[in-house]
Formats: C-alpha cells, structure tokens, sequence
C-alpha cells in the first residue's frame, strides 16, 4: 500500500490536517463554537468555487474566504465570539453567493463545474501531488504549535472570561485569533476531506474528548489521537474497499469513536457508581 | 434571453405570470415563507439555528439514499431529516450538562448525515444531477402536484405548531420556569425538532438544502430585532419572508441569476439595515 505516492502523500497530508483538526477542535467544542466551524467550512466551500470562476489557485480562494469571514464573524459578535443568529445569517448569505458563483461558474467558457464543485464539497485527499500534501503537513503543524502555544490563556478565557480580562489577557483579540486559526485549518482540510466533511473532524474526535477527559492537556491529546486514528483507519479502509470514498470512511470513524464515548461516559455516569479519585 | 422589465408594474406581473411554471414557484415559494418564518421564528429564539441547518442538509443523505434503494425521493427526505431529529434529540436530553457537549453532538450528527449521503452518490453511480442541485435546489422546475404535497405538509405543520405554540413559548424562553410549572420541557424539545425536520425536509424539496437555511434563520431575527411580542413578531417574521420570497422570485426571473442568491443576499441586507437602525437609535 504504501509503496504507491499517492498514498503516502495522502498520510504525510491526513496525519498533519487531523492532528490540526483534533487540536483546534478540542478548543472549538470547549468554547461551543462548533457552529462556527460548520459556518467556515461551508465559506471554504464557496472560497473555491469563487477561485475557479476567476482562474485563480484554489488554495488562494479557500484561505481569503474563510480568513475574510472568521474576521467578519467576530467583529459581529461581542467578545470576539459571533452568537447563533449572525452566523445563521452571514452563513445563509456567503452560500447564496455560492449559488451564484456556481451559476457564472457553469455558464463561463471553463466548463468542469460539476468535478470542480463536487471535490470542494467533499474533497480528494488521494489526489493530492507532493507539493500539496508537504505545504498541508506544514500548515497543519505550524496551527497545532500555535495552539498549543496559546493554550492556557485561551482556555482561561473561554472559562473565565472576566477573570482573564482581568489579568489582563486580550480576550477579543485572542478570540479573533482563535477564528482565524480556525478558518486556516478550515481551508486546508478543504482539500483533504471536503467542506462539507471537515466538520465531522473537528466535531466528533474533540466531543469524544471532552466525554472522557476534563484535564487540558489529556483532553487535547486524546483529541489529536482519535482525529489523527481515525484518518490513518479512514484512509486504509478506503484504499482496501475502494467504493467507499476515504472522505465517508475516515467520518464514519471519527463518528465512531463520538459514539463509543458517549456510551462509555454514560457507562461511568451510571446511577450507583461512586466517584472515584 | 431574458425577460426585459418595462416601466409599467401591470406589464410586469403579466409577465411574470404568463407561464405555469413561474406560478408554481410563487405558489410554492409562498408557503414555504410562512412555514420556514414560523418554525424559524421558534428557532431563531431558542437559538437552535445549527440544529436548523443540520436538519437542512440532511436532505442530501435522504435524497442519496432514497435514490440508492429506489425508495421515492421525498420519503427519503422525510426519513433522513426525521432519524437526525431523534438523533439530536437524544443527545441534548441531558439538559444539565453544558452546551459544551451540545453542539459536538449536532456537529457528529452533521457530518455523518453528510458522510453518508456521499458514500450513497458513490455507490450510485447515476448522479441525481450532480450534488450542487440538491444542496441549492430547482425553485423553477416545480410541478402542481408538488405544490399540492406541499400544501398539505405545511398545513400539518402549521397546526402543530399552532397547538404547542404557548408551552413552547414558555419553555423556549425560560425552560426553568416552565418545568415548575409542569410543561413537558425534555418532550416539547423533542417534538420542535422534529416539527423543524418536518418543515425542512418538506420545503428544502424545492428550495434545496441551503436556501431554506436562509428562509428560517434571517426574517425571524430581523422580526425579532424589531419587536420582542410573540404575536406581532410572528406576523413581521411572515412578511418579511414573503416580501424576500417574491422579490427573489421576480427579480431572478428578469435576469440571469438564480432565486436563491437574490433571497439571501435581501435576507443579509435586512438584518444588517435592521440591526444598525438599532445600534443607531441607542
């Protein structure tokens, strides 16, 4: 298996987006910014189409796009934090632009629309060239170190805002932060899993986290290691089964292990039990 | 290609009704307004608009799935937006625990939904006309009879809405307070998501999965930056969709871009006018 390129290429990129996507999503589902995500991961979307109906690289459209609107996002909301609503409806705007670009996108001379659009939405990680998968690994362990980096004072403002305002940690500034390394890791793994995949991601592997462990540290690297597990299991399972897509594949088992985790955390919730340690 | 506009309104909406099928997408377009503004109007308030979208998109697995086993498509809809209710419901039933847990679990339910329905666009090879037309609709290719199945869902969702209306009001807006007061809070949770996937599956059939998003989500906050009275919210809430409805209609029938662009960009643009009239009025 691992004598063919495409495959190693799709590890070295997989291991690097996911160890980014547990990460930022262990801090995502800690601050319920999961809606957030979602919201970006569609503007990833859209970002693509947009650079294909102006000719531009693609990488190029994601990363303006989702970088653009985490910004406008958190200008929104209070807190550098956006609520429900403007996301709803910032969200519902940038996807009926969308429509729009697939329209021009469509009627221009280019054609491809449908390949184009259907990889955006779902992505091709086995169709990712060297240079691709080495700037994908990069991107994903630059945000990884930049998170860890910021953990605590990132965790101490999601949990105590008024105290880490108080010790005078930048609490707008860091949540702005926070999004726009939440739109980098957005736009790269458009590539790898698909806009419309990249949540289950950041979703799932960090939800099973934070239903097992509460300490930062072990929580995070749990996090890491069910999104990283699932991936390299996604990948292998697809490249053996090959109607099933990796995208679906690598999702099915980030969902998985969510499950597992619930039912183990109500196992250990169970009436009757006492509460070790 | 396109119809031109002429200085007279008449002249206009003759126009603009001379064919069936731009009468059949006003029709339907009209009751899904209403419908999409009263759920969305509940949604809107109890802050659930990512469960609202998450229901939204499972219109694709449906659809995917149906086509898969050759079940009719919008039994497909109906089941797959129906399973991502329950499924969401369970989840958040713990009311105790934070919303920490929450939104990973609508996240997970997302995704899967969406996992799925491109594991079945793969498996079946005859594409249903790509995945853009489902996540964005056909508004123009709508037939009688789907008004009419329409019709009767929205009714039916209408009226359950209509019967739940005060508790769910209640428990929406002060769950505490509702469950001292012996309303069924956990089971009216219940019960408003699936009227919400009921709606959803029913209107994203025509609107396609993301539009209806932006029906429920953007009248019903701009109604609820107006005014905080349930009664007259409602009724802004219903107009405003109606008024972006068949702006978006019209104005994507004289010109070459789609109805779906046009109805988020008026929802976007009246929110925005509506939240900065409030900023400039304090």
């Amino acid at each position: 298996m691992f004598t063919h390129d495409f495959v190693r290429n799709a590890y070295l990129a997989g291991t690097f987006i996911a160890l980014a996507c547990g990460t930022v999503g262990w801090l995502v589902v800690l601050r319920a910014q999961v809606f957030a995500g979602d919201a970006l991961s569609h503007v990833a979307f859209v970002g693509a189409i947009g650079a294909a109906v102006l000719g531009l690289d693609e990488r190029i459209g994601l990363f303006v796009a989702t970088v653009a609107v985490a910004v406008g996002m958190s200008a929104l909301g209070r807190r550098g934090e956006a609520d429900d609503t403007s996301i709803g409806i910032m969200f519902a705007w940038i996807l009926g632009i969308g429509i729009l670009l697939i329209t021009l996108l469509g009627t221009s001379s280019q054609g491809g629309n449908g390949i184009a659009a259907t990889n955006a939405l779902f992505g091709s990680i086995y169709a990712l060239g060297p240079g691709a998968s080495q700037i994908a690994a990069g991107v994903g362990l630059v945000v990884s170190l930049v998170l860890l980096a910021g953990l605590r004072p990132l965790v101490l403002c999601t949990l105590e805002g008024e105290l880490a305002a108080v010790r005078g940690v930048p609490v707008r500034a860091l949540g702005t932060l926070f999004l726009i390394a939440l739109a980098v890791v957005a736009a790269e793994s458009t590539q790898a899993v698909g806009a419309l995949l990249l949540l289950g991601l950041i979703a799932a592997p960090a939800g099973a986290a934070h239903r097992l462990a509460i300490r930062p540290y072990r929580g995070l690297a749990l996090s890491a290691a069910i999104a990283v597990g699932s991936t390299w299991g996604g990948l292998a399972l697809s490249y053996e089964i090959s109607s099933l897509p990796p995208s679906s594949a690598i999702i099915g088992l980030a969902a998985g292990c969510y499950a597992a985790a619930a039912v183990v955390a109500r196992w250990r919730e169970r009436p009757g039990r006492l509460v070790a340690r | 290609m396109n119809p031109t506009l002429s200085p007279n309104p008449l002249t206009d909406l003759n126009t603009l009704l001379q064919f069936p099928f731009m009468v059949n997408a006003l029709e339907a377009g009209t009751i899904v307004a209403v419908t999409a503004s009263v759920i969305g109007w509940y949604m809107v308030l109890r802050r659930q608009a990512f469960a609202g979208h998450t229901l939204s998109v499972m219109a694709f697995p449906g659809a995917t799935g149906a086509a898969l086993i050759g079940l009719p498509t919008s039994l497909g809809y109906y089941l797959a937006c129906g399973a991502a209710a329950l499924a969401m419901g369970r989840t958040s039933i713990p009311r105790s625990r934070s919303r920490v847990g929450e939104t990973a679990a609508i996240g997970t339910v997302q995704t899967v939904g969406l996992a799925a329905g491109f594991l079945f666009l793969s498996l079946n090879h005859q594409v249903l006309g790509g995945p853009e037309t489902l996540l964005f609709g056909t508004f123009l290719g709508i037939n009688t009879g789907q008004v009419s199945a329409l019709l009767v869902v929205a009714l039916v969702t209408l009226a359950a809405v209509a019967i739940v209306a005060r508790p769910l009001l209640i428990s929406s807006i002060d769950p505490e307070a509702a469950r001292a007061r012996g309303v069924p809070v956990v089971l009216l949770d219940g019960i408003f998501l699936l009227l919400l996937g009921l709606a959803v599956a029913a209107t994203s059939q025509i609107t396609g999965a993301l539009l209806v998003f932006a029906l429920l989500v953007a009248p019903p906050a701009a109604a609820q930056r107006m005014t905080l009275r349930p009664g007259p919210g409602l009724v802004l809430s219903i107009a405003l969709a109606l008024g972006i409805v068949w702006i978006g209609l019209a104005a994507a029938y004289f010109s070459p871009y789609p109805p779906g662009f046009y109805m988020t960009s008026l929802g976007f643009a009246l929110y925005l006018v509506v939240s900065l009239t409030r900023r400039a009025r304090r």
